[in-house]
């Protein structure tokens, strides 16, 4: 079965994302086809490179990351709700006249047009928030 | 078309549980996650709730990694509700038709 997942919480604020990252997992181990992962209000925090938790707390940054290079899974951060975070990749940080990109491996940058398209395209929708 | 609804606040919190009991049908499966699970404990205000729930048909199970990790595994929880893991979880959303998760 074809799933997308929506996540609108960071790793600081909810459990949320913590529970979107155990039921993806899952639906991987039980041979479920995961379509996109969209993140969206401050669930965009999960995609920056710049968050150093200390070394014994859990990096749910870094866990996507490898979750998303492992599965090759489709990992889109919602543009609007990035920029306002300070979430940028190269071309919204030179558009935007900012020095830095902090967007994490796995992650991209694309529009609200690619939830709505996932949640046509699959199954299941299934959203984790606060 | 079955659906299977989510709760992730506490009753004791906010009246998801509530509002979602209030319109689900009988053939509805509803899975308490987060926070959500110490609405499975017996002896709550909202114990009736479940109850009148179950009576309906209306099947409800609780996320057993969040009782877990909230301390409550040795807890007495309500005979009417079924533990499910991660893996339970994503079957419920595959064996239901449709997913609704109340945030």
């Amino acid at each position: 079965m074809k799933f997308t997942i929506q996540v609108n919480t960071g790793p600081y604020t909810h459990q949320a994302s913590d529970s979107a990252y155990q039921f993806t997992r899952a639906a991987i181990d039980a041979g479920h086809d995961i379509h996109r992962i969209f993140f969206y209000h401050d669930g965009v925090n999960n995609a920056t490179e710049y968050s150093v938790p200390p070394q014994d707390d859990r990096n749910l940054q870094q866990l996507w990351s490898s979750l998303a290079a492992e599965h090759n899974l489709d990992m889109i951060v919602c543009v609007a709700a990035a920029q306002r975070r300070g979430i940028l990749d190269e071309g919204e940080s030179k558009k935007n006249g900012k020095s830095g990109v902090n967007i994490a491996p796995g992650f991209q940058i694309s529009g609200l047009g690619q939830l709505i398209e996932g949640g046509v395209q699959s199954d299941r929708l299934v959203v984790f928030g606060d | 078309m079955s659906t299977l609804h989510t709760v992730n606040k506490s009753a004791f919190e906010r009246n998801s549980l509530e509002s979602c009991l209030s319109v689900c049908k009988a053939d509805a499966s509803v899975l308490l996650i987060e926070d959500a699970v110490v609405s499975a404990l017996q002896g709550t205000s909202v114990s009736d709730q479940i109850k009148q729930a179950t009576d309906k048909g209306i099947k409800v199970f609780a996320l057993g990694e969040d009782i877990k990790a909230r301390g409550l595994s040795e807890k007495p929880l309500m005979d009417q509700i079924t533990l499910v893991d991660y893996s339970g979880f994503v079957k419920l959303t595959t064996e239901n038709d449709r997913v609704q998760n109340w945030l």
